[in-house]
């Protein structure tokens, strides 16, 4: 079943980067650079404002890849890669998509687990990339097993 | 601070020791991320996946690790990064943050990343870009 989702995409999401929504995030991961927060420290810079921490995109809605559903527990969550080409603007609209972009089972010493990537896309609004970003997902076999595979 | 593009390879930045997790931190994180899942803040749901009680995001300690090269902002931004979970983070475990620069381009520095507990347990670990501005 979720090899079968590989190269399915979702929809396009417009988000946008939330004053607010940056602020709780810089906090929750003890990041309170003025960068993030002081407006004034914003405008000064060369972005001419304040800009979201890194990892911020985990905020966001990536959108929803029909027929694909992954169970809320039993998954690891093995790796996470982020590449940007540029900061995220605090204020601006990113549109966001995902996708399946592989599956792959192997054998190790703790029996069969499945290695699922799946990759986040951020553009502006003219359709330029911004950030990807990649997830990979350890599946374990008996959480394979609950979804058919 | 000295200027990042100033190390030589080899150096490390300053480490961060992080207080000793607590179950508020979590909670902060899944409100602020929106990751909600009970592994997270719940021990009977962590129990019952046969954990001994509520373990942190990894994203939780992926985004405290990013703090390394904030201050930096105004030579660059960090262009990529990467990081592989190694182990679970407990309540009440004591994470150091470091970072050491590998490799050095005209424009690019890169660092090898790492996040351990008070056991010298390797949780997290993985590499960084910063891209410098010209």
């Amino acid at each position: 079943m979720l090899s079968e989702s590989v190269g399915k995409k979702s929809n396009k999401v417009r988000n946008t980067v939330e004053k607010g929504a940056v602020k709780k995030f810089a906090e929750a991961v003890g990041d309170l650079q003025t960068i993030y927060i002081d407006e004034k420290v914003g405008k000064n810079s060369r972005y001419k404002t304040n800009i979201a921490p890194p990892t911020f995109p985990r905020v966001f809605d990536f959108g929803i890849i029909e027929g694909f559903k992954l169970p809320s527990v039993g998954l690891i969550h093995g790796e996470q890669h982020y590449h940007y080409e540029r900061p995220l603007l605090v204020g601006e609209e990113v549109q966001c998509y995902s996708e399946v972009h592989s599956y792959v089972e192997k054998t190790g010493s703790f029996g069969k687990m499945g290695f699922l990537s799946i990759k986040q896309y951020g553009e502006d609004i003219n359709g330029e990339l911004i950030f990807s970003s990649e997830q990979i997902i350890i599946v374990p076999e008996a959480v394979a097993r609950g979804l058919g595979i | 601070m000295s200027k990042l593009n100033e190390l030589q390879v080899g150096a490390k930045l300053y480490e961060i020791v992080l207080s000793p997790v607590s179950r508020l931190d979590l909670i902060k994180y899944a409100g602020a991320s929106g990751d909600y899942n009970p592994i997270h803040t719940i021990d009977d749901e962590a129990k019952k996946l046969g954990l001994p009680g509520v373990i942190a995001h990894g994203m939780w300690t992926m985004g405290n690790l990013a703090k390394l090269f904030t201050s930096y902002y105004e030579e660059g931004f960090l262009q990529d990064y990467s990081i592989r979970f190694q182990d679970m983070v407990f309540l009440d475990d004591v994470i150091t943050l470091m970072a050491e620069l590998t490799e050095k381009e005209e424009t690019k520095l890169k660092f090898s990343v790492a996040a351990i507990n008070q056991r010298g347990k390797e949780v997290l670990k993985g590499s960084a870009v910063f891209a410098l501005y010209e």
